[in-house]
């Protein structure tokens, strides 16, 4: 089944139509309809347990929905596993660093890199004879300023530079829709912007979607917000618009003061 | 537009991670000395090749990938097993020998493959222990085909390149297993520094991860378990051959447990590791046995216990954690 494209300007890259989730009894997704257009930098908003999480694993297939359907470029996802969303060109990173903490940078998006060029499957070559995979690789980390520390173990880079490398494994994939869930979560306040950085440099044609509690870079970054309570849309708008709704200040901005 | 602080470029760091050190040709030209300083020994050193093949096969799934498996002796019996009935039934020609073996291991290994890439950690292990119980006792019943306890009689094997016959002194036993370990170990070094090599450390470190980077774990797991199941076949053809027999405790739950055991004892990951655990086991054995014959396992327990409280990465492990503080004092 296919939802009607719009015109080239407005295309749309995912949308979801009712899209619902319950873990027993306690409902997390209900009705989620969304419309991520071409190039779109969203940041998806809500109070801790409001479902934003939820909807990423959903999207990508990490969790299955009761109900509803994922559109990636109108073609229905649904169905489909994590892999293959992944190699449709729907990409992710995690909230806790999700990485290969025994690899160095360059070999965790060398990987990354081959998985997507279908070559992970060779056992009787060597890696260091893949030059253009190893060249991408290492492009990605240079444009995210891992080039100088990418022959460092994972798990001794510092936490700022891992959650640049959640992002590097996701731009690997070569996505057309990156879902980033809290790229700077943990990072000390003074560093966060880098990473923001980092993703506000990415290129035009990539469709964003972040989940993000600091509302100045929410405000700073995100073209549209989307506010998740209850696993619910409460509401959705232009920065201007969320800013200045008594609701979203009533439910979120007002009581802003976990963690 | 910014010069690069690192020395090496990505492809040529990538390349050196593939280089022979010097103590690896040093290892590999040691493995000629019971040619020379051990001549009575042949036929332990060639015992000693051949486990420390099966034990290289295991640490392609379990060291490399994760895969924990308790039952893998399976494979090797199927090997023996497959060799001796070939010879038996009036093909004694080696090598052709070990290829049948070595298939019949790895197709039975890839059957198998598609209920072990669905599981993990203490699934597994329970999993692959009661498939190597059920390889056991079928070998076990079959006695018309395997001469269950009593052992397969009968395995007779031709010249090796028709012109080297298999001596009661173990020379052309310990030069067949080596050069046989050899070649395979040359295969497995090259799939660790492959792609696939690659795949199989990103399965390990992070589960949940590749299929978020696109990678269809199953697949890779089907493949090395495969190609792990094809090799332990191979070492246990080889044991078949050189000893002219099969008997029920190359199947065993046993045989199973020792090679977990050497693979820990001598680091596992890291390629030489079952090779070094296989060496230590193996002389160990033969050692022990001859001091007090019903209890050399107390000493093998001990030099375990020890080992893993004091050296969790195995005893490679802990050389090259050694080696590495000393270069970089």
């Amino acid at each position: 089944m296919n939802v009607p494209v719009q015109s080239a300007k407005g295309t749309i890259a995912l949308s979801t139509r009712g899209l619902s989730k319950a873990f027993g009894s306690l409902p997390v997704a209900r009705d989620i309809a969304i419309n991520l257009p071409v190039g779109a930098r969203y940041a998806l908003i809500g109070p801790n347990g409001a479902g934003k999480t939820t909807l990423i694993n959903l999207m990508t297939g990490m969790l299955a929905p009761n109900a509803g359907q994922i559109f990636l470029a109108g073609d229905d996802i649904t169905a489909l596993g994590p892999q293959e969303r992944v190699r449709r060109g729907l990409a992710r990173t995690f909230q806790i660093n999700t990485l290969f903490a025994g690899l160095n940078a360059l070999e965790a998006v060398t990987l990354a890199v081959a998985e997507r060029r279908g070559q992970a499957g060779r056992f009787w070559r060597g890696v260091g004879a893949h030059g253009e995979t190893i060249d991408e690789a290492y492009d990605i980390l240079r444009k995210l300023k891992l080039g100088d520390s990418c022959y460092q173990v994972t798990r001794e880079l510092p936490y700022g530079r891992q959650r640049l490398l959640e992002i590097a494994l996701a731009l690997a994939t070569r996505p057309k829709v990156l879902l980033l869930d809290e790229p700077a979560a943990g990072v000390p306040p003074e560093e966060s912007g880098e990473v923001f950085e980092a993703v506000a440099g990415l290129s035009d044609d990539l469709t964003l979607l972040f989940i993000e509690h600091d509302m100045h870079v929410v405000f700073r970054f995100a073209s549209h917000i989307i506010v998740l309570v209850g696993g619910v849309i409460f509401t959705e708008g232009t920065p201007a618009e969320i800013s200045a709704d008594p609701g979203v200040r009533e439910v979120y901005l007002g009581k802003r003061k976990h963690g | 537009m910014m010069a690069k602080t690192a020395t090496m470029t990505p492809q040529a760091y990538l390349q050196a991670q593939n280089r022979w050190h010097p103590l690896e040709v040093a290892f590999w030209l040691a493995t000629l000395l019971p040619f020379v300083l051990f001549p009575d020994y042949l036929s332990l050193a060639s015992q000693i090749a051949i486990t420390a093949l099966f034990a290289l096969s295991l640490d392609l799934i379990l060291g490399y990938a994760g895969i924990v498996s308790l039952g893998h002796a399976a494979f090797f019996g199927i090997g023996a097993y497959s060799a001796g009935l070939l010879s038996k039934y009036g093909w004694g020609e080696p090598l052709t020998g070990l290829v049948f073996a070595t298939a019949i291991a790895g197709l039975v290994g890839f059957a198998v493959s598609f209920v072990i890439a669905r599981f993990r950690h203490f699934t597994l292990i329970m999993i692959t222990l009661g498939l190597g119980l059920l390889a056991f006792e079928a070998a076990n019943r079959a006695h018309w085909l395997t001469g269950g306890s009593d052992g397969l009689q009968g395995v007779s094997m031709w010249p090796v390149l028709g012109l080297f016959k298999f001596d009661l002194y173990g020379y052309t036993a310990y030069t067949y297993s080596l050069a046989v370990l050899f070649l395979v170990f040359l295969g497995a070094r090259r799939l660790i520094n492959s792609p696939f090599g690659l795949a199989l450390r990103g399965i390990r470190e992070n589960w949940v991860r590749m299929p978020a980077i696109g990678a269809d774990s199953l697949a890779h797991i089907r493949k090395a378990y495969t190609i792990a199941a094809a090799m332990a076949g191979l070492a246990g053809a080889l044991l078949t051959q050189t000893t002219e027999s099969v008997s029920l405790e190359s199947i065993s739950f046993q045989r199973s447990a020792d090679v977990l055991v050497m693979l820990v004892l001598g680091g596992a990951g890291r390629l030489y590791g079952g090779l070094i655990g296989a060496i230590i086991f193996m002389v160990a054995r033969d050692q022990f046995s001859g001091i007090a014959p019903q209890y050399w396992y107390f000493w093998i327990g001990v030099l375990l216990v020890a080992v893993v409280m004091v050296l969790p990465n195995g005893i490679l492990g802990g050389l090259s954690h050694f080696y590495a503080r000393w270069r970089g004092k």
